[in-house]
């Protein structure tokens, strides 16, 4: 194995060395730390790195992995989205509103990382509240994509996903509510899974569309995302949405064949707009899943495709307007305090902690639940998002998986679409409809141009991981687009 | 469709948002742009469809009322930005 540091170990390789004792976790925690130290002035991924606390933990692994402990994620560093509560732990979700916010809990999967061991080394910079595609909305400072600083990693986990693609951590968390892990990923060269809805605990996860959240892991391959998935996934009676099905080993599914397996490649997911050089990097994935063995259909139609953008940005902005109204500076958050009247508190509380999509997407949601236009929005998106549902299910007779691009272009310049929302909300046109559905889907690296990775996206039947994992497994193996690393 | 001032007043009114004379022009024509584009789902033929309010299909999970700890009223109260004893301190909502 050539390395020229421990930070760029998997969870796979650093875990075998660490049970056969050639490595500890504070060695691979104070590489981790280091590497952050040398590429955070360029990368900007995170937002709160928790050296001290880390090396404790770091310590404790130590311990336990010396007294038996097995856990593949034991003593491995891990990086969180800032939207993912961390008891003591500062958790802002990059806004003003929350920037001194010290969680009294920490999230079910952030709980369940602790409790194998894991090292969390921070928190990273995200879309203010997941709401954005490129990581440009955070209050505090935009992530730069470490394939071209001058471009955008993708959001709203951009910090997660840039992270992950430097070797800052050994793999991260991210949320996904209409694409923001896989999109990243896509635009970073990384793996980025999004669960079918209900099969990971949103608990403590702060809330943005509640119908459409869902935590996942940003990884370095496809082997390590099943690995996250495994420790992740599951029944939470802290959330009622969590579905009681058993999990899996999803790692059992890693076999890089795809005899019988049918694919169907959605004809409107390759939209207008889509860049040329994305299409054709898809056209020589596809290529190669046919000679990894699949059955490959590409005239599968979705028709309703064209109309999940509308749907969309109705049901996430009014759950959104809902959900923000907590943020009144009464319990917690940022609190205007020089003004007597409660009234006023409360509106200079939201327009001096809310930027300005954040905002945007709370009058949105106001005016489609409001009186009057209720009916012709809300009630009348939730009704086609039905339609999307009930297409997918049928397509879904006749395929094991869909395969599509994770985004219709390579990662755009920054400032380049941060005025213009709807070219912004164009990024996530191959992603959204997922979320719409409750699918399962991942991004793996399939390919470069000019220098700037491309992503596919595969999509698979509600609470099927095994089988996306297994066609994202096979195709890495036969590719191995995910080993190019970006020069920093 | 152009939202008017007006009609961008009373929905930051409806939220309590506070906005800068800048927002209120800007949100403006911007949130009639987005609207625009939600015209096409008036194409959509929808009757007799039930809406979905989300796509996991379970309904009424319960659990056992078994008493548990809860959290330590000084850990909630932590984040409070006013606070008197153990309360949230807030302003006068009857004057």
């Amino acid at each position: 194995m050539v390395m020229n540091g421990l930070h760029q170990l998997t969870i796979s390789q650093a875990s075998r060395l660490l049970r056969q004792r050639s490595l500890s976790s504070v060695e691979l925690t104070e590489a981790c730390l280091r590497r952050i130290e040398q590429v955070e002035d360029k990368i900007h991924a995170c937002v709160t790195i928790c050296r001290d606390s880390a090396l404790e933990q770091a310590k404790e692994a130590d311990r336990a992995i010396s007294n038996g402990e097995d856990d593949p994620l034991a003593g491995i560093p891990v990086l969180i989205k800032d939207n993912i509560s961390t008891k003591g732990v500062r958790t802002t979700c990059s806004s003003k509103m929350l920037e001194n916010f010290i969680p009294p809990y920490d999230a079910t999967v952030v709980a369940r990382l602790k409790s194998r061991k894991a090292v969390i080394l921070g928190k990273t910079n995200m879309d203010e509240f997941a709401m954005g595609s490129s990581t440009e909305n955070s209050a505090f400072f935009p992530t730069k994509n470490p394939w071209d600083l001058e471009r955008v990693p993708g959001g709203s986990s951009g910090g997660s996903a840039a992270a992950i693609a430097t070797d800052e951590a050994i793999y991260a968390l991210g949320s996904d509510t209409g694409g923001s892990i896989r999109q990243p990923a896509g635009f970073c060269n990384v793996v980025g899974l999004k669960p079918t809805y209900g099969r990971v605990s949103r608990f403590g996860l702060v809330a943005f569309a509640s119908s459409l959240d869902q935590i996942g892991p940003i990884t370095k391959d496809v082997t390590d995302c099943a690995t996250v998935l495994n420790a992740i996934a599951g029944n939470d009676p802290k959330d009622s949405t969590t579905a009681p099905y058993p999990v899996p080993d999803y790692t059992r599914t890693l076999i890089p064949d795809l005899k019988k397996m049918r694919l169907g490649i959605p004809k409107e997911y390759f939209v207008e707009g889509m860049q040329p050089e994305v299409k054709a990097a898809l056209g020589a994935a596809i290529k190669t899943l046919e000679e990894l063995g699949a059955e490959i259909d590409i005239n599968a139609s979705l028709p309703h495709t064209r109309y999940a953008l509308a749907v969309y940005y109705i049901i996430a902005p009014s759950e959104a307007s809902a959900n923000l109204a907590r943020y009144d500076g009464v319990k917690y958050g940022y609190s205007y305090q020089q003004t007597e009247n409660m009234w006023e508190a409360m509106e200079k509380t939201k327009q001096i902690g809310f930027g300005p999509e954040v905002k945007r997407r709370i009058m949105l949601g106001t005016y489609a639940l409001s009186a009057g236009y209720y009916d012709a929005y809300y009630l009348k998106a939730q009704k086609v998002r039905t339609l999307i549902r009930n297409e997918f299910e049928q397509v879904f007779q006749k395929y094991d998986a869909l395969v599509t691009p994770t985004s219709p272009t390579v990662p755009f310049k920054l400032g380049e679409r941060i005025d213009d929302p709807l070219q912004m909300y164009l990024s996530d046109v191959c992603t959204l409809p997922i979320n719409i559905a409750g699918l399962p889907a991942i991004s793996i690296p399939a390919g470069f141009t000019n220098g700037l990775p491309i992503g596919m996206q595969i999509i698979g039947k509600p609470f099927d991981e095994e089988t996306i994992l297994r066609i994202a497994f096979a195709y890495e193996q036969a590719t191995q687009w995910h080993k190019s690393k970006p020069q920093i | 469709m152009k939202l008017t001032r007006e009609e961008v007043l009373h929905l930051a009114r409806l939220v309590r948002l506070g906005l800068s004379e800048e927002e209120i022009e800007k949100f403006s024509v911007q949130l009639s742009n987005i609207l625009d584009n939600f015209e096409i789902l008036k194409q959509v033929d929808t009757t007799d469809l039930p809406p979905m309010a989300q796509s996991i299909n379970l309904q009424n999970v319960f659990r056992e009322d078994n008493a548990t700890p809860s959290y330590d009223p000084e850990e909630i109260l932590f984040n409070a930005p006013q606070r008197e004893g153990g309360y949230f301190k807030i302003r006068a909502v009857l004057e």
